[in-house]
């Protein structure tokens, strides 16, 4: 637990709510079954602010998503929040006794270390062998047990790490990122197995998806990072839209839902600032003192995308074309 | 018949062979090769301080090893030059400081050659004592560590996020290299320390299935290059140190060759395919 200069804002959530009660930030719908609690948490690296006044939690049997483009401080908010990257200011508050399931982005293993999909799954602590197998067939590489982790493709080796990670039953189960390299059908088949241990297992999820528009339909909040909250809310499920159904086919349309962002301001590609009221600034929000000059500035990690395209921060400006052939390839 | 001296060469490189092997293996799987001979090449400021300060030798090459792995830790946290920069600087000048403080002792003479290359075949049986103590030591600490230790090898977040303190395991790793470096010097030398780490552990990676398998496969390399390094010596009357380091280079490219391998992929070496 890490408490480095608490700064407790008690103004209201900078940011608009979306039906959820979360007029005093998240820890508000937070009761004593919180998992993990994120207050005003804020990450510096270099002199510049990855992300900051951060605010949620993770309730046991609750599935929290985030989303944003590239660079907007998702990963960095999962690692925050089970303890890999220290807060720079705000705190983290972790039930004690958190046991913790992780899938990392991005993971290599040398080549050098021979490790078998079997070895993997007792990584961080021993597990029974029906545990073990009892897992991998969940995620549908049972037979795979003997391979090489190396000799995987990208999608098993998802599955693999997905495994590993449910194997130790944990009480917060952190996904960065699960479906990246897996098809579509295998994609689908994912969430509804996230979904299925969630049911089983009442842990909580924390998601990281790659889709700013298109989440899971069993996710409970979705929060929208850009740097900061952007906005925050429940997903909409596929299966009401007809338009998306057709699109989706039956079967996905049970399991993905539509995330309709509601911003009162817009990120403009120069990284300037289009608020509800047509004026233009800077920084999100020139009150509360978190937003500097430089916050989406022009430094490469935030401005480096076109806004309108890739984060989606206009109003209810859901795209459909990354559903084209060929565009389904992860950014 | 053989010697006395040079059983005790045998025993003691085999000790220190068995005692590397494992802690080769996370070298290689670490990437941290030249780490090592950082390590190691700081050794030598290690023996002239504990000529210069009538310390022990073994306890001063252990504490400037582990002084010059907490340098390099305080160093990467600082940022700027890449670690790679800072082995280089911590590595040539600290072998250079050594030598330096070594010339400027002009009351001692010391056998520069055995410290860089060793001289296994001066053992005593005190040495002996050490090299199976410390080797026994080293290796219960590393049954110990083994599971944190794996762990964030493949990855130090999961680590972190599921309660293994990789730093911890990292600054213990440290250590033991320090201790092993300590051990091993008399007997391979500092230059030479980092080649009995890696080449057996290289060896031993295509005939194994498991990081635990791969360990002990090292361990028994490194013994058969030991025996067969020092059996070359004495027949060609070649220097002992670099004799055990052809034999392990020759065991290494033995197992490169093409026969009864059982790799799946086509040379032994080609990069990981698959997952990115």
């Amino acid at each position: 637990m890490s408490e480095t200069d608490v700064h407790l804002h008690t103004a209201a959530s900078p940011v608009p709510s979306s039906g959820q009660d979360t007029r005093n930030g998240a820890p508000a719908r937070s009761g004593n079954n919180a998992l993990v609690t994120l207050r005003e948490v804020g990450i510096r690296r270099s002199g510049r602010w990855l992300v900051r006044g951060v605010d949620f939690s993770v309730s046991r049997g609750e599935i929290v998503t985030l989303i944003g483009p590239n660079g907007s401080g998702k990963s960095t908010t999962a690692k925050t929040a089970i303890g890999v990257m220290k807060p720079d200011e705000g705190r983290v508050e972790k039930m004690s006794g958190l046991k913790v399931g992780y899938v990392p982005q991005k993971l290599a293993i040398d080549w050098t270390l021979p490790l078998t999909v079997e070895r993997l799954m007792t990584l961080t602590g021993p597990l029974k062998t029906a545990e073990i197998a009892e897992a991998l067939s969940s995620t549908g590489i049972l037979h795979l047990a003997r391979a090489e982790v190396q000799h995987l493709s990208g999608g098993e080796f998802q599955r693999a790490l997905l495994a590993r990670a449910i194997a130790r039953r944990p009480d917060l189960l952190v996904l960065d990122e699960p479906v990246q390299g897996v098809d579509f059908s295998g994609e689908i088949a994912l969430y509804d197995l996230i979904k299925t241990i969630r049911n089983r297992t009442g842990c909580g999820i924390l998601l990281i998806s790659h889709d700013l528009h298109v989440v899971m339909a069993e996710t409970d909040t979705v929060i929208c990072l850009n740097g900061h909250v952007c906005c925050r809310g429940t997903p909409q499920a596929v299966s009401q839209s007809p338009e998306y159904q057709r699109l989706f086919g039956a079967k996905a349309a049970q399991t993905l839902a539509v995330y309709n962002h509601d911003h009162d301001h817009t990120h403009l590609p120069d990284g300037r600032v289009l608020h509800a009221d047509g004026s233009l600034t800077n920084h999100c929000h020139p009150d509360d003192g978190h937003h500097r000059d430089d916050h989406h500035g022009d430094d490469t990690a935030v401005s480096g995308h076109v806004h309108d395209d890739s984060c989606g921060c206009g109003h209810s400006q859901i795209r459909l074309k990354r559903l084209e052939p060929g565009k389904r390839d992860r950014a | 018949m053989l010697d006395d001296f040079f059983i005790r060469a045998l025993i003691a490189g085999v000790g220190l062979a068995i005692t590397v092997g494992p802690l080769g293996c996370f070298v290689v799987w670490r990437r941290m090769a030249y780490f090592g001979d950082t390590m190691a090449h700081s050794a030598l400021l290690g023996v002239a301080l504990s000529l210069l300060l009538d310390l022990n030798l073994m306890v001063s090459v252990f504490i400037v090893a582990a002084m010059v792995s907490l340098l390099l830790l305080a160093l990467q946290k600082r940022g700027g030059l890449s670690t790679d920069a800072l082995l280089g600087i911590l590595s040539h000048s600290s072998l250079s400081i050594g030598l330096v403080i070594v010339a400027f002792m002009t009351w001692v003479r010391i056998d520069l050659v055995g410290f860089l290359f060793g001289d296994i075949l001066a053992v005593s049986e005190a040495d002996i004592d050490i090299v199976w103590g410390g080797g026994i030591l080293v290796l219960m600490a590393l049954v110990m560590l083994w599971r944190p230790l794996l762990a964030s090898t493949v990855n130090p977040e999961i680590a972190e996020a599921e309660g293994l303190h990789p730093e911890r395991s990292r600054l213990f790793f440290m250590l033991l290299m320090a201790l092993v470096i300590a051990i091993a010097m008399k007997i391979v030398g500092i230059l030479l320390i980092t080649s009995l780490l890696i080449i057996p552990a290289a060896t031993a990676r295509r005939f194994s299935a498991s990081p635990e398998i791969m360990a002990v496969f090292a361990s028994l390399i490194g013994a058969v290059s030991v025996v067969g390094g020092l059996f070359g010596s004495l027949h060609f009357d070649t220097p002992s140190g670099p004799s055990i380091v052809v034999a392990a280079l020759v065991i290494f490219v033995l197992s490169l060759l093409p026969i009864g391998r059982r790799s799946r992929d086509g040379t032994p070496f080609s990069p990981p395919g698959g997952h990115h």
